[in-house]
């Protein structure tokens, strides 16, 4: 049963995606994340994690109302970066990333349809080292980001998202 | 046959000291070596994401070992999973699988196979297949893709979602699955999802097939530009069974040659030291294996699609086999070698692997629950081979008393199209060069023939999706010339 207070049957349904290598350092500070998202247990939330983020996530997000993505980011800056995502094409010479924007483009094209809302939580990472777990100062800036994200998520509104984003 | 870097004065080339930037973010970098006459002589490409993995699975429980091999990438977990689980199914002493359970696994595979060639496919090979390499750069994705071919972009992401479909059901879970396990599978497939599974394969075949035509298609258009795009000759590995077919889960090693001759058939894999040999050179981190009669020079080979398709006899499913022989039918006589062959051949075998799912799902054995081996004698050491998407994997163990691994050697298909890889961009580069500057159209044309092999530049994705690709031009004096970036920030 969820801690949280229930939500009203109109909340707004969310996806969100946590993607990471939990052996690589700070890489785990997506999947971290969205395991505390499913401890929480909102019938409003649908937590999806992945090695990486791809084609098929795309479909994933058909039927929410908003999306959040969760990532370690070398680029975040200091905790955190809090940001709202535009389906954008994306140029790369490896299928071994993707971008939400690339994601959320995927999902017009192929569903023919706006995508929903779309915010990224990019949380700064430093160490990345395979056998390594997350840095004591990931793990710090983890903390911050799950006070930051749990009443979003909890009581989720695109108005007071967009509010919050970084910058 | 084909000369090994080629500069007449070597020692004049300068070793370049891989940039730490490189390690942390697992980009993309290739350096383009100059000679006097500032002619291309040599290629490297950097990739340096492979080191540590032998050293994170040495001390490991051997049991634990074909879960956590899947954080070696995030990719094709499903290939390290199976690898190492048949290394592990003899080391823990089982014998021959019973059929339900290597059915299980070759199921499980086969949906790794489509699911990997499906997004390779379209989102990185065809945007340059279908609209051009010299079309607007911000076109050249899969957004320009599913403009002009909507239902080609459409079919790409199904068949994708498909192929993971398959693995949940056979793995348990879309990640971290634990369906393999030495000695078999723990995980039963339901008659709800043999027949799910079953609904939709005929509509995944018949994409697949379309998918091949159209790459066929497209190389009507301009046959001579699809035949000699980052063309070279080299010698082919791959797994076939005992007939010579196209295996992907199991088989002896073939290579054949430049000429498609054969230099070593039906070797045992647990043998693989015998007949190959790994080189360790300065400038990389990732080794460059060769065939061991050959040498270094000379027995540098490829893996994959392109070499798997045409190393075999035949491929063991009547629509791939019969795409195979149209595909292999343009090099006379000869194996065809140009870069962007690997995309055709890339399709051919999902078109195969699609058909093999549906034999499967047909047979009544994938719904037995017969799932483990008789235990025999525990064994120290194991070879698990597997032909992982992008090519020959191999997973090389000892094991001690206490259970725990004390030796782990892994070739994943990257490192044995190690010296390939850099051979197609030097093609490339020898071609579309023009002075001393890394021009777009350049870089343009060295990221189609990386996007070919798509090699496994990094497992840790750490920039949200931006995975920069770099390209450095360095004379024989070892200055830097011109210095190219893609998905990059200004220069430091």
């Amino acid at each position: 049963m969820s801690a949280e207070a229930p939500a009203p049957a109109e909340t707004a349904r969310v996806v969100v995606l946590g993607w990471g290598n939990e052996s690589r350092g700070d890489d785990g500070l997506g999947p971290a994340l969205l395991r505390r998202i499913e401890a929480v247990d909102l019938p409003h939330v649908t937590a999806i994690e992945d090695f990486q983020l791809q084609l098929e996530h795309a479909m994933d997000l058909d039927g929410a109302d908003l999306a959040l993505f969760i990532d370690a980011s070398v680029a975040a800056p200091h905790p955190f970066a809090f940001t709202e995502a535009a389906a954008r094409e994306g140029m790369t010479h490896t299928s071994h990333a993707m971008a939400p924007e690339a994601v959320l483009d995927v999902f017009s094209r192929v569903l023919g349809r706006v995508p929903p809302p779309a915010f990224v939580l990019a949380v700064r990472g430093e160490a990345f080292e395979l056998g390594t777990g997350i840095g004591e100062a990931a793990a710090e800036r983890l903390e911050i980001a799950w006070d930051f994200i749990r009443p979003l998520i909890t009581a989720p509104d695109v108005a007071v998202w967009r509010a919050k984003v970084s910058g | 046959m084909f000369q090994l870097e080629t500069a007449e004065n070597p020692q004049k080339l300068r070793r370049i000291a891989i940039d730490p930037v490189t390690r942390v973010e697992g980009h993309g970098k290739v350096t383009l070596l100059l000679d006097d006459a500032d002619r291309i002589h040599q290629v490297r490409l950097h990739i340096v994401e492979f080191r540590g993995f032998e050293v994170f699975i040495e001390g490991r429980p051997f049991w634990e070992v074909p879960v956590t091999v899947q954080r070696l990438c995030g990719i094709c977990p499903v290939s390290h999973h199976l690898a190492a689980v048949k290394a592990m199914d003899i080391i823990a002493g089982y014998g021959q699988l019973p059929p339900t359970a290597e059915k299980l696994r070759r199921l499980m595979h086969y949906g790794q196979v489509v699911q990997s060639h499906a997004v390779h496919f379209f989102h990185l090979a065809s945007p340059d297949l279908l609209l051009g390499f010299d079309s607007d750069l911000t076109r050249r994705n899969i957004v320009g893709v599913a403009q002009d071919f909507p239902e080609i972009a459409k079919q790409g992401v199904l068949l994708r979602k498909y192929g993971q479909e398959v693995i949940r059901h056979t793995a348990g879970k879309r990640i971290h699955g634990t369906g393999a396990i030495p000695g078999g599978m723990n995980k039963a497939l339901t008659v709800a999802e043999r027949d799910e599974l079953r609904r939709d394969i005929d509509q995944m075949i018949e994409w697949s097939l379309a998918s091949v035509h159209m790459v066929a298609a497209l190389h009507r258009t301009k046959p001579e530009f699809y035949n000699h795009f980052g063309e070279f000759e080299s010698s082919m590995m791959g797994l076939v069974d005992e007939r010579g077919a196209l295996d992907f889960y199991h088989g002896g090693l073939r290579a054949v040659d430049n000429t498609g001759k054969t230099i070593f058939d039906h070797v045992d894999y647990s043998t693989y030291e015998e007949v190959l040999e790994e080189q360790a050179k300065s400038w990389s981190y990732m080794k460059f294996p060769h065939i061991r009669s050959l040498g270094a020079e000379q027995g540098w080979y490829k893996v994959g699609p392109l070499a798997r398709v045409q190393a075999c006899d035949f491929i063991p499913s009547p629509l791939a086999d019969l795409e195979r022989k149209k595909m292999m039918a343009l090099g006379h006589g000869k194996p065809v070698m140009g870069t962007l062959f690997f995309h055709w051949a890339r399709l051919i075998e999902v078109l195969h692997a699609a058909e093999l799912i549906r034999d499967l799902l047909d047979d009544p054995d994938i719904l037995g629950t017969d799932l483990m081996a008789d235990k025999g004698t525990r064994k120290g050491e194991a070879v698990g081979v597997i032909e992982a998407p992008r090519g020959t994997l191999f997973h090389h163990y000892r094991v001690n008393e206490d259970d725990q691994v004390t030796f782990c050697n892994l070739i994943v298909s990257t490192t044995n199209n190690n010296q390939a890889m850099n051979e197609a961009i030097r093609s490339v580069a020898r071609t579309y060069l023009d002075g001393r500057e890394v021009t777009e159209g350049l870089l343009n044309h060295i990221e189609v023939a990386i996007r070919a092999y798509d090699p496994c530049l990094s497992c840790a994705t750490h920039a949200l999706g931006q995975m920069p690709l770099e390209v450095d031009l360095v004379d024989a004096d070892g200055r830097l010339v011109s210095r190219g970036r893609r998905n990059m920030g200004p220069a430091a």
